[in-house]
């Protein structure tokens, strides 16, 4: 653990250094912000990677900041999971800065209501840099309190996020969803500390060892759990999500469902991970209940929406489900049931963040995104609507897709474990998103011409960056082996 | 990997990129779309050749890609998909022909024929899927790109069609992917080449193994139209007649019923089935289906909804051969394939030479229809008596070796449902062509398109019937002789199940 | 085992967290629930500085370290909180979360 430090462990803190880095100058470039936003996406982008390379090459490792290691100073570690989520916030990241380019790009020219595009776009580069930071500082951390001040650092860059959109209900909706982070932050701040009571260390992986079922920590791990629960939006602790990701920009929204939501959901796997074989059956099967409770209510409520962003947004409280159903079935260990539950996130950031790009351009071309009066987009915008429905794909798990792997692994375990009543879920909560999923690809699908706002061009960026992050949620259809043996790499 | 397991990719490309590159192309671009549609086919045609002469050598074609640690996309060629791919390439090569002229001056032409070819992309995957994981793989992916040809018109009632479908084929496919994760979990990985990997679970397992293959068989036997499952079928007739005509004959149906020949024959096995107690009731369903598919054609006075019920009756003559399980009946199941399918799609050109050319869509308005489009009513004829098993059509044969089968087997009552559905095929065959042939016009054609000459409409209108209707007469008097399909299917039967 | 005043320093935190978290879900003035969650984080604190006290004879470092960052971040995010408040006032006129409840989800 104390290993020499080589230069090249220090790796790992690029991907945190680097956008905060960029984010500092597209602060400081008032009049021209894109390009420093855009070229910091490159580079913590290809800082990821990087890092992703090393570890494959050396295999997990741990670095002590300044040289200084637990007890007395914080450490970062790279092993598989973290990596992994670091791989796909710059995957889906790049893609979705390269969208807010254009997006930003294609307003200002629409003008419109003049000067407030020009600040929205000044104020978006510096807070989704610092976020991107503090996710990637979130997934790479060993140390519990590290974590927390990661997590109020994400929730209070995506709260700006949210608050960027000028409409009242995006301002509501921000302010609602800052209450349940710090309400969730200092939940888990107490959390924090009476473990630290209890082991008298704040790092992860060892607390992790000494995990027993005692009072305090029992408190401790109710504690954290609600917490990170109220930032995941599991059912019931939903309600903040949709208004918040429905009204806010387009880049936004997919940044806020694709990726924010998998920083709280990966640091509840990881404290749960040593925590389900203590709590036995009960435990897990709680935690799927809620699950499954969201799986179809999410689901039913997404189906009910007339509204394209409110329809995504519900669909991202149904997908949450999927991420707590998969705990009974690594309560054992055995199985696949982490591959799983990993390769269900990646697929969904990619194809969540491509739809919320999708429904973005329709609402821009439109004007509007009532699903109704959606008819015709395909006339207009082939590529997206192309983008949206292959992300329905793989949100309904269909082949060849990213969901379709996970969908399949996700069942098999069921089956293998003999959980029957996991298979039923996932079969109503699949016949559910097809609904939904159908319901509106039926519609921009559709031949007929609809009404929409006079000819407006939207960049092309705009289209083909959605199109691209969904054409990764096909292929990770195809290339399971790899980022499951990337996964695989032990902490 | 050697060039001949490329091939298989190849064939499935030959269709996919000119699909891709259509989607593309503007909607002007006609000639380029036909030169890519009509290349495609034709290097399809010529790759299935030489797949073939391979296989008739002893040559096997394998292609692999590892999904997960132990699940794999496996593409194989063996005699079975040899049939079925041909049948399809051929088959997609006249529709095309056929769409071209159907199609001309109406609105997105591109994207319709980008989703066609990816349509039989995928019916080529099915065909040549060597495990039953690849076969889910892609017959869920037929169900999303025949969806738009469904609702290509745009129009309220092809959207409301188009729902039923999606439901009724998305649930299909739900419970078919249930069975197979399930039965991967019970018996690992389930290859069409090994046979009898499933008969040491039957003492075990065998309440599972049952429920799995219910899975199973409801799951293809949506597609395949089964009674009580069939209900998207008549309503799916507001798509464009030569998309029915894909459905019906190549694609949609045929990989259904193509499904459970894999599940009975190579997955369970025809002797585990048996020992499940599983084929009697598959026996029935399908003769079910064919007495309640024929007494509906019979009550539809719409030509296409007629020849719908039809194909539900027709379609179950495949599923009944198999589950009667004597080689002869299985022979005449699977030659079905073949002869229902150039049948089916004469009928379905015919039918929509007739409603684009004199705009009738209803069999009481098709008096004499027959003196106005006599080379369009020929090809009808003869597919029409070809499906009543008129000696020495193509049905016949069919029904000839399935009767036989079932005698063998001890099953007589198989004969009764035979000559009845036979019967019945008379009855909602028969009146058509007499009406048209004998009976006189009630009056001017709603629509007359006023081609006059010796052509009656556009040749690309014709050629495709008359070819399909020459070739399932000629497969049918032919039968005997080396080329054709019922030899080849004798081949599959016994060098490919030793039966 | 934890000397008394400790025991009621802890004691103390624990009872703010749960009444800033009673007031953050119950009340419906925006300013009132920023100042409630502010009373919650005090409350953590309490119970991080009693945590420092509790660990043997030396008073640990760690848990003020952990303090110290903590209230930096509270404040960072009370000002957030307080600049979005007035932000939704301006755009929304609106001071009372639940009035917004109303108009807001149909949007």
């Amino acid at each position: 653990m104390m290993g020499l430090l080589s230069v090249s462990d220090c790796w790992i803190i690029w991907p945190v250094i680097l956008p905060l880095f960029w984010a500092l100058v597209a602060f400081w470039a008032k009049q021209q912000p894109r390009l420093p936003g855009l070229l910091g996406a490159l580079v913590t982008s290809l800082a990821s990677g990087a890092l992703c390379w090393k570890m494959v090459r050396h295999g997990a490792f741990r670095y002590g900041l300044g040289g200084w290691y637990p007890p007395l100073g914080i450490s970062l570690r790279a092993d598989g999971p973290a990596v992994l989520m670091v791989l796909m916030t710059a995957v889906t990241g790049f893609a979705i800065s390269i969208y807010a380019g254009g997006y930003f790009q294609s307003r200002i020219a629409m003008g419109g209501q003049g000067r407030r595009q020009i600040v929205q776009e000044r104020s978006f580069w510096p807070l989704w840099l610092l976020l991107w930071a503090a996710m990637n500082g979130l997934f790479l951390s060993a140390d519990i309190f590290n974590i927390y001040v990661t997590l109020e650092l994400v929730a209070l860059s995506s709260v700006g996020l949210t608050a960027l959109s000028a409409k009242p209900p995006s301002q509501v909706a921000a302010m609602r969803y800052l209450l349940v982070s710090l309400l969730g932050s200092l939940s888990f701040l107490l959390g924090v500390a009476f473990l630290y009571k209890t082991y008298g260390t704040l790092d992860l992986a060892t607390i992790q060892a000494a995990l027993c079922l005692s009072p305090p920590v029992a408190m401790a791990m109710a504690l954290i759990s609600v917490g990170l629960m109220l930032k995941t939006a599991l059912f019931p602790f939903h309600f903040w999500l949709p208004p918040a990701h429905a009204n806010a920009l387009a880049p936004v929204s997919a940044i806020l469902s694709g990726l924010v939501i998998k920083g709280s959901w990966y640091l509840f796997f990881r404290f749960w991970q040593g925590f389900l074989p203590l709590v036995g059956e009960g435990g897990g099967a709680f935690l799927a209940a809620l699950g499954g409770a969201a799986i179809i209510w999410g689901a039913f409520q997404a189906f009910c929406q007339q509204r394209l962003k409110m329809l995504v947004a519900y669909s991202t409280v149904a997908q949450v489900g999927y991420l707590f159903i998969i705990f009974p079935l690594i309560a054992t260990g055995a199985g696949q049931g982490t591959s799983a539950v990993f390769y269900f996130a990646i697929s969904h950031s990619c194809a969540k963040a491509a739809m919320f790009l999708a429904a973005g351009t329709i609402f821009v071309q439109r004007g509007h995104d009532r699903i109704n009066d959606l008819d015709g987009v395909r006339q207009v915008l082939p590529i997206t609507t192309f983008a949206f429905a292959l992300g329905g794909l793989s949100l309904m798990g269909l082949p060849p897709s990213g969901g379709f792997i996970a969908k399949y692994m996700y069942l098999s375990q069921a089956f293998s474990q003999a959980k029957w009543w996991l298979v039923l879920i996932m079969v109503v909560g699949s016949g559910l998103t097809a609904a939904y999923i159908c319901r509106a690809v039926s519609h921009i699908l559709s031949a007929q011409k609809g009404e929409g706002r006079g000819p407006v061009v939207v960049a092309a960026s705009m289209e083909w960056s959605a199109l691209a992050l969904a054409l990764v949620a096909i292929l990770l259809g195809f290339i399971a082996p790899v980022p499951l043996a990337l996964l695989g790499v032990a902490g | 990997m050697i060039w001949q397991n490329w091939l298989l990719v190849m064939i499935l490309l030959s269709s996919l990129v000119p699909g891709l590159i259509i989607f593309t192309l503007a909607e002007e671009q006609r000639g380029w779309r036909t030169i890519l549609n009509l290349s495609g086919a034709i290097t399809k045609m010529v790759l299935v050749l030489v797949m073939i002469l391979g296989i008739s050598h002893g040559h096997s074609f394998a292609v692999h890609l590892v999904l997960l640690p132990d699940v794999e996309l496996v593409l194989r060629a063996d005699a079975l998909s040899a049939l079925f791919v041909t049948l399809s390439t051929i088959l997609w090569l006249f529709t095309t022909l056929y769409t071209i002229a159907y199609l001309e001056d109406s609105p997105n032409r591109s994207h319709f024929f980008g989703y066609f070819s990816l349509c039989v992309t995928v019916t080529i995957g099915i065909a040549l899927a060597g495990n039953l994981l690849t076969f889910l793989f892609f017959f869920e992916m037929l169900t999303l790109s025949t969806y738009p040809l469904v609702v290509h018109r745009g129009t309220a009632e092809a959207t409301a069609a188009g729902r039923v479908y999606l439901i009724y084929t998305l649930a299909g496919g739900l419970l078919l992917f249930l069975g197979v994760v399930w039965l991967h979990t019970l018996a690992g990985p389930v290859d069409f080449s090994r046979e009898g990997v499933l008969s040491p679970l039957v003492a075990s397992h065998g309440q599972t193994l049952r429920a799995i293959f219910c899975l199973l068989i409801a799951g293809v036997g949506v597609k395949a139209a089964l009674f009580p499952l069939h209900g998207w079928l008549p309503r799916a007739m507001v798509a464009p007649a030569p998309v029915s005509a894909l459905l019906h004959a190549v694609a949609v149906v045929k990989a259904g019923a193509f499904g459970i020949i894999r599940i009975v024959l190579d997955v369970y096995g025809l002797e585990t089935t048996n020992e499940l107690d599983l084929l009697r009731p598959l026996t029935l369903l399908a003769a079910v289906t064919i007495v309640y598919g024929s007494i509906q054609a019979l009550k539809q006075d719409n030509l296409k909804r007629r020849l719908a019920f039809s194909t539900v009756s027709q379609v179950s003559y495949i599923a009944l051969g198999i589950s009667i399980g004597n080689p002869l009946a299985i022979m005449g199941g699977m030659v079905h394939l073949v002869h229902q399918g150039l049948m089916k799609i004469t009928l379905f050109f015919c039918a929509g030479n007739i409603a684009e050319t004199l705009g009738i869509h209803n069999i009481s308005r098709m008096n004499g229809v027959g003196r106005r489009l006599p080379l369009t009513m020929a090809a009808f004829s003869l597919a029409a008596l070809g499906m009543i098993g008129l000696p020495p059509m193509a049905g016949f044969v069919t029904k000839w070796y399935l009767g036989i089968g079932a005698l063998a087997q001890g099953q007589g009552w198989i004969i009764g449902v035979l000559v009845l559905s036979s019967l019945l095929n008379a009855a909602y065959f028969l009146p058509i062509l007499y009406g048209a042939w004998f009976k006189e016009p009630a009056g001017e054609w709603p629509e007359d398109s006023g081609m006059v000459g010796p052509l009656e409409c556009h040749w690309m209108l014709i050629a495709p019937p008359v070819i399909t209707a020459v070739a399932s007469l000629l497969v049918g008097l032919l039968a005997n002789s080396n080329l054709s399909p019922l030899a080849w299917v004798r081949f599959i039967v016994s060098a490919g199940y030793g039966l | 085992m934890i000397s008394t005043p400790a025991l009621v320093y802890g004691l103390t935190g624990l009872l703010l967290f749960v009444v800033g978290l009673a007031g953050l879900i119950s009340c419906a003035q925006l300013l009132r629930k920023i100042l409630a969650a502010n009373i919650m984080a005090s409350g953590v604190f309490l119970f991080l500085v009693t945590i420092a006290h509790g660990r043997g004879i030396v008073i640990d470092p760690v848990p003020h370290a952990m303090v110290l960052t903590g209230i930096v971040v509270s404040v960072s995010s009370t000002a957030v909180a307080l600049a979005l408040a007035c932000r939704v006032q301006e755009t929304a006129n609106i001071h009372d979360l639940r009035k917004i409840r109303a108009r807001g989800d149909e949007r």
